[in-house]
């Protein structure tokens, strides 16, 4: 992305009030996480940071927040709703508001989401202009925008392995954008997360999935979201 | 080939030498630069339209009551009031930007043109103008067109966010995007058009941002209201070719330049203006999050 702006960004988006950083931003922080679990969670544990620690109940926060956890756009009229439809749809939360914290932007949220046995958990950021930036996932440093498709991969932290991941996209002539690792520790686990340009091919996600080294694979493809 | 929005004299330029119009030129950035099809723009134009005509009527008939009660049904008592100050057309124009605007506020759809803070002011324009000339949506559709070239040159020179260059940025931008859009579908000249941009920086140069207790709602409401009545006057004014003396690219440059060196405490943060006088600090107080554990200071090391 980058670049000059859209006609769409000078008239538009199309979203729900009030505030892009506020609503749109914060909705799309949470369908990127459930993109991350695989699905609408059962609970979530919600904690707004820094400026949105004080504000985020008078910007409606809370609302947007579930609303995108339960998967709806950012111009869903049902987002005004959302706290109560939070029921319908068998999802719990609680909310935790976190001051002060300086290691972290000041439009900061940290979402725990468990749906079942699967557990993330997710820092994101709402940038202004309602884009976005997933900071961290499970610990590891992450930083995708979530606008273009991503793939993330947790493998063995091999010598070779971010050359033949990047060799393997390569072969759908698929160009990578951006490309950040992060590991635990030496010869522990490493998160690869890439953005591209263009998708990749079932076969391809199936491929590096069967692989014994990648213990888990997370392809998101370029969404509206 | 296409322009890519650096200045008002190179849009001017490449217009005349190239036999395009103003509205043609941003169509040709919009497929060359972002690979969007022609259909699919005109189609996004109307949607964006629609969403903007729904806003004023949504604002105008349904409950707009904030969750924090500073906005509570203001346009609908414009609408209805017995007393027009100027006209009844001039009634309807405060009333729609002040409804679209508290749609915003009350966590309805809008489009954020260019931003959320501002999205009463293009409708209420809009809407207004359609209605007393009888134009077709075509024209509306065209005028946005040229909304959306002034407001990428404004962020190309100055910025269109409130916490970078202050109210100015938002209100102002969305009045000049405004104040072109009318005179140009008023079949302004391209001249005009930007005198009308030009005309309309001037009035709004130098507005703070200084939400109470940093929400959308006051003073953004009302000064969407201000915003469209001082489009309509620039716009008045520029197609009777009452010169600006300063040129729009110049204008815009003050307001860059003012928007950088405003202090902080003016840029969205609450801490200056309207946010901190007795009564904003009262209303801060009672909708802000009070229970919230604040983490110790760190040792930084320097």
């Amino acid at each position: 992305m980058g670049g000059k702006s859209s006609v769409f960004d000078m008239i538009g988006p199309i979203m729900i009030g009030p505030s892009s950083s506020h609503t749109a931003g914060v909705v799309r922080i949470a369908r990127s996480a459930i993109r991350v679990l695989g699905g609408r969670p059962d609970h979530a544990e919600i904690t707004f940071y820094n400026s949105f620690a004080r504000t985020y109940e008078g910007h409606s926060s809370d609302r947007a927040i579930i609303g995108g956890l339960l998967d709806f756009k950012t111009d869903d009229p049902r987002i005004k709703q959302a706290l109560d439809l939070a029921k319908e749809f068998g999802l719990t939360y609680n909310f935790k508001s976190i001051g002060n914290a300086s290691v972290y932007h000041p439009n900061t949220i940290k979402l725990s989401l468990t749906k079942g046995e699967q557990k993330v958990e997710i820092i994101g950021e709402s940038l202004g202009g309602g884009l976005i930036n997933i900071a961290e996932l499970d610990g590891f440093s992450a930083n995708f925008s979530a606008q273009s498709h991503t793939l993330i991969i947790k493998a063995k932290d091999e010598s070779g392995a971010i050359a033949f991941i990047s060799s393997v996209i390569a072969q759908e002539k698929t160009n990578i954008a951006t490309m950040s690792v992060s590991r635990k520790g030496k010869h522990d686990v490493a998160c690869h997360v890439i953005e591209m340009d263009s998708g990749l091919n079932p076969i391809t996600i199936t491929y590096l999935k069967s692989l014994p080294w990648i213990k888990e694979l997370i392809y998101i493809p370029e969404i509206d979201l | 080939m296409s322009y890519l929005f650096e200045s008002f004299k190179g849009w001017k330029k490449y217009c005349e030498e190239n036999g395009a119009n103003l509205y043609d030129s941003v169509i040709e950035y919009e497929i060359v630069q972002k690979g969007k099809s022609e259909k699919d723009i005109w189609e996004g134009l109307q949607k964006a339209y629609t969403v903007m005509k729904d806003a004023v009527e949504t604002g105008l008939r349904e409950d707009m009551t904030s969750r924090s009660g500073m906005i509570n049904n203001g346009a609908k008592k414009v609408y209805n009031h017995p007393v027009s100050v100027l006209s009844p057309e001039f009634q309807r124009l405060i009333s729609r930007a002040l409804a679209a605007k508290e749609v915003n506020s009350c966590m309805g759809r809008v489009v954020a043109a260019p931003t959320a803070g501002a999205s009463g002011i293009l409708p209420g324009t809009l809407y207004t103008l359609q209605e007393i000339h009888h134009l077709s949506d075509r024209k509306i559709l065209e005028g946005l067109l040229v909304g959306a070239g002034i407001a990428l040159i404004i962020e190309e020179k100055a910025s269109l966010a409130g916490a970078v260059g202050g109210c100015q940025a938002e209100t102002g931008s969305a009045a000049a995007m405004a104040a072109g859009a009318m005179v140009y579908c008023l079949d302004g000249t391209i001249e005009q058009v930007f005198n009308a941009v030009a005309i309309t920086i001037q009035c709004m140069l130098g507005l703070i941002c200084d939400p109470v207790a940093g929400l959308v709602e006051i003073p953004c409401v009302v000064r969407n209201a201000s915003a469209a009545a001082i489009a309509n006057s620039s716009a008045q004014i520029a197609l009777a070719d009452v010169s600006a003396v300063i040129p729009v690219d110049e204008c815009i440059e003050a307001m860059g330049e003012i928007g950088s060196s405003m202090e902080s405490k003016y840029k969205e943060t609450a801490m200056g203006g309207l946010a901190m006088t007795l009564t904003g600090q009262t209303i801060a107080k009672r909708v802000l999050i009070r229970d919230i554990e604040i983490l110790p200071d760190e040792t930084l090391p320097e």
